[in-house]
């Protein structure tokens, strides 16, 4: 058994400490936004947060997580719409297939909240998940619009 | 209103009354539209026609039978349909017909396979139709109401008006009447000119849920009492499964069943995915690897380097004599080159839900031909048509891996053995990487001759390797030869040559290593592309001519090819001086109907490191219905088509594939992304694709450009094996 502070609701789980977060999320908790790619912390489309960091959920366990704040992608945006970086996205067209998009929107809001108007090179170094589409210049251009929104 | 396709629309499922609907018309023999009997939505609007549901509040429903994968044709098919249905384009919205229903329905709705760049070529002629048909059964109810004559009205926006009288109304208030009345027998089309919607760049319909996580792919697909499968089928493609321990993890939490499919795999029912996974892994299975576990990436090399020199060949393109004309060359250049198998790697590993009793069997999966899943269904169930259904959901991906049905035969087999039970298969990444369909593996020897002018007199292309209809489609072999071998280098039809050489001969010897092969995002123009554009620029260096020039007196005779040539020569500047350290290279191809270049602009350091500054692509692809989205599809045919050049390559070892996962296939990241610059230049009368042909301009250009830059020329990818990659 494991709680769980999920998008600010506490989740009372049937999970054993070790499962992988990603897994507690999609299949305990059931929020499927979060997708699995990997498995190895390789692709990014697990990306969650905790405590507002960027996090690949397929590397962290249940039990690092217990405790702390997790943001899935169902929770980024508050009651009054979406998060800017949502919006961004869906103003300027990005998702392809979409599967990667959760995380990729994830690691990129917790880019912004750390560095709000990142640089080119800044991008770069800190958005490192796979899109087999190919989305990266609708990306680019999206993180500088919800960076200037 | 939900302006994308959503599960919730799509399992709410539409028909009622099909059975009573008197005769499906045939396809392609007369319009597809419906009848007198009016056939109704789940929630009771009616059909305009198959393509057409209008609401009572003017939402429009237009039916897309191609899958979504990313490539977008969703809503250009949906534009189409709009533009001849002349509706208010905020109230679209979409819906995917099930398979069931198409067969039910004697394939109303037509093909719903998705691949070789078809979605919107294959189908803009009918879906057209559909729109406009219903615009005329719209327009002519509005008339009949107010007792006016039908040339006196006219329709725009979802209103209908008619002038003399100052009387309008809405496709919502009179679709009602409209689904009554007979469909039109002749239907013509706007002329391309009089086109508003079509060609313009508008927003994809299925976005919002993709931004907020509430789109729904196949490996999110809950259901209630639903169980959880991983499967683990034979490492080695042809081998069985001998025996498994299954008493070893009896007592492992969640799991419900352990299950033999095929004779080949083993998968293993729990409660959650990951209690599935975590106990098949435990799980001691004994494979019976058979014979190929002794094939290897040197002996399938080996085996097709002999196919390079001696024994039997296709012949797939041949004028003149070339191999006389070589004897006698003034001047001879010749290079071997190769390609390795690729996998798909789609973000969303493969999966499919089953549910099967012995009365019904229902899947829910993505899919790029819901009508081959269909029958895998009927297959593997057992059961007869009408007591299958597959319920399609957008893909998290596909490239070609999703239009095979070896996930849902897997996903059926399994609920087989649970009645009752929905059970969801998914592969693991692992499953996933080494049982794909794999781009083919093939190596090329390319001779080229020159008269003592220079001229080139002679070219002979012997490709050896890997056929892809031999294993997936034997039906469309012509006499044992595969014609799709020679994609991009045929003689006519949508995949030409571009040049002219007066004595020319390609050739194919076949020969199919035990390893599936695959339709692979742009198939096989990724390597023919590479064979044909690269060696063009070692014969051009042979002689000490311009790569451009030297093309361009080649392409007198195919001016839609030179064009788009000569359209990215022009935009990056050749003829120019590049940037201090930056060189240049091109690629041009035809393919998928649709004539392309491209043109790379690099640097590279130490030899070793490659730095893509900018990309330059053009298509010629007849007519563009969405250039937005176009655009997109060129640079990610870009990303697909470097990824593989720089990071890919799969390659066997004791019969199996050795790459597990993104740490050993790995693909671009944002960070290496060029910038892409687009140049559409539709010529009108013809519908190329869009999805695949640039990806084949993309690794040429590259490795002319490196070739430019380096004097070294690389003839075998990946660039990982030979210790460059991305700066």
């Amino acid at each position: 058994m494991a709680n769980l502070t999920i998008n600010g609701k506490v989740y009372d789980l049937d999970v054993e400490p070790d499962t992988p977060l990603l897994w507690a999320i999609r299949e305990n908790a059931g929020l499927t936004g979060t997708k699995y790619g990997c498995g190895i912390a390789q692709c990014g489309a697990c990306t969650v947060h905790l405590d507002g960091a960027a996090v690949r959920s397929c590397g962290v366990t249940v039990s690092e997580a217990a405790g702390k704040q997790i943001t899935t992608i169902e929770g980024l945006g508050s009651e009054s719409g979406l998060h800017k970086v949502q919006q961004a996205w869906l103003e300027n067209d990005v998702p392809q297939c979409g599967y990667c998009q959760s995380g990729m929107i994830m690691a990129v809001a917790a880019l912004l909240k750390d560095n709000p108007k990142p640089s080119d090179q800044d991008i770069n170094d800190a958005i490192t998940n796979i899109c087999r589409c190919g989305t990266f210049a609708q990306v680019r251009e999206a993180i500088h619009a919800a960076a200037n929104a | 209103m939900n302006k994308h396709v959503s599960p919730r629309l799509n399992r709410r499922s539409f028909i009622i009354g099909t059975a009573a609907l008197g005769g499906g018309l045939a396809l392609g023999l007369d319009l597809p539209f419906g009848g007198p009997q009016v056939v109704r939505a789940a929630d009771g609007s009616p059909e305009v026609n198959a393509w057409v549901v209008i609401r009572p509040d003017d939402t429009v429903v237009i039916r897309i039978a191609r899958s979504e994968m990313g490539q977008g044709s969703l809503t250009g098919l949906a534009q189409l349909v709009a533009e001849e249905l002349a509706c208010d384009w905020s109230k679209v919205t979409t819906e995917y017909p099930t398979p069931g229903q198409n067969v039910a329905r004697k394939r109303v709705w037509g093909d719903f396979s998705t691949g070789g760049s078809r979605g919107i070529r294959s189908s803009q002629d009918y879906v057209r139709k559909g729109g406009a048909a219903a615009r005329m059964m719209l327009i002519q109810a509005a008339a009949d109401q107010w007792k006016v004559p039908v040339a006196e009205c006219t329709a725009a926006n979802s209103v209908i008006t008619h002038k003399a009288s100052g009387r309008t109304t809405t496709y919502g208030k009179v679709a009602e009447a409209a689904a009554k009345l007979t469909p039109p027998a002749d239907v013509k089309l706007k002329d391309p000119k009089d086109w508003t919607l079509i060609g313009k760049g508008v927003k994809r319909l299925d976005t919002a849920d993709k931004v907020t996580g509430a789109m729904i792919y196949g490996a999110d697909i809950k259901l209630p009492g639903m169980l959880n499968a991983a499967i683990k089928d034979c490492p080695v493609t042809g081998g069985k499964l001998k025996s498994y321990d299954e008493a070893k993890i009896a007592g492992m939490k969640g799991v419900k069943k352990v299950v033999a499919v095929d004779g080949t795999a083993v998968a293993v029912v729990a409660d959650t995915w990951w209690h599935a996974k975590t106990a098949l892994d435990a799980l001691p299975i004994v494979w019976d690897e058979g014979e190929n576990a002794k094939v290897s990436s040197a002996s399938i090399a080996k085996w097709l380097a002999e196919g390079l020199e001696s024994g039997p060949a296709f012949v797939g393109n041949e004028n003149g004599d070339a191999k006389a004309a070589l004897a006698s060359a003034a001047k001879k250049v010749e290079a071997t080159y190769n390609y390795p198998y690729q996998n798909h790697a789609t973000m969303e590993p493969m999966n499919a839900t089953a549910l099967y009793t012995p009365e019904r069997c229902e899947v829910w999966c993505g899919t790029q031909n819901g009508e081959a899943a269909f029958a895998a269904v009927l297959e593997a169930s057992g059961l007869p048509a009408d007591k299958c259904e597959v319920h399609k959901l957008i893909l998290g991906g596909g490239f070609g891996r999703r239009g095979q049905t070896d996930y849902v035969r897997q996903a059926v087999q399994i609920a087989k053995a649970m009645p009752g039970t929905p059970v969801k298969l998914l592969w693991s990444r692992e499953e996933d990487m080494t049982h794909g369909r794999y781009h083919p593996i093939t190596q090329c020897k390319l001779t080229g001759g020159f008269d003592a002018d220079n001229n080139l007199t002679a070219l002979h292309m012997r490709i050896s390797g890997q056929s892809i209809l031999f294993s997936l489609r034997p039906d469309a072999l012509v006499n044992g030869k595969d014609p799709a071998t020679f994609q991009g280098l045929a003689p006519s039809g949508e995949a030409t040559i571009g040049y002219s050489v007066p004595n020319l001969l390609i050739e194919h010897s076949m020969r199919n290593p035990h390893i599936n092969p695959g339709f692979w995002r742009g198939v096989n123009v990724n390597q023919n592309a590479i064979y044909l554009e690269c060696f063009m620029d070692e014969l051009a260096n042979a002689v000490g001519q311009d790569p451009l020039e030297f093309r361009r007196r080649l392409m007198s005779k195919n001016p839609k090819h030179l064009a788009v040539l000569d359209a990215v020569a022009e935009k990056i500047g050749w003829g120019s001086p590049a940037p201090e350290g930056v060189y240049r290279g091109l690629a041009q191809l035809h393919g998928y109907g649709s004539y392309v270049a491209g043109a790379a602009e690099i640097s590279v350091i130490d030899g070793t490191k490659i730095k893509i500054h900018r990309i330059v692509a053009s298509t010629d692809p007849g007519y563009v219905v969405n250039p937005a989205q176009v655009e997109r599809q060129i640079a990610g045919s870009f990303v697909y088509g470097l990824s593989a050049l720089f990071y890919g390559g799969c390659t066997v070892k004791d019969g199996r594939i050795e790459q597990t996962n993104f740490d050993t296939y790995n693909s671009m990241r944002i960070a290496e992304m060029p910038k892409v610059e687009a140049i559409m230049i539709p010529s009108g009368g013809f519908w190329g694709g869009v999805g695949e042909p640039t990806i084949g301009v993309a690794a040429p250009a590259v490795l002319n450009a490196y070739f430019a830059a380096t004097g070294k020329r690389i003839r075998s990818v990946p660039l990982r094996d030979q210790n460059i990659t991305f700066a």
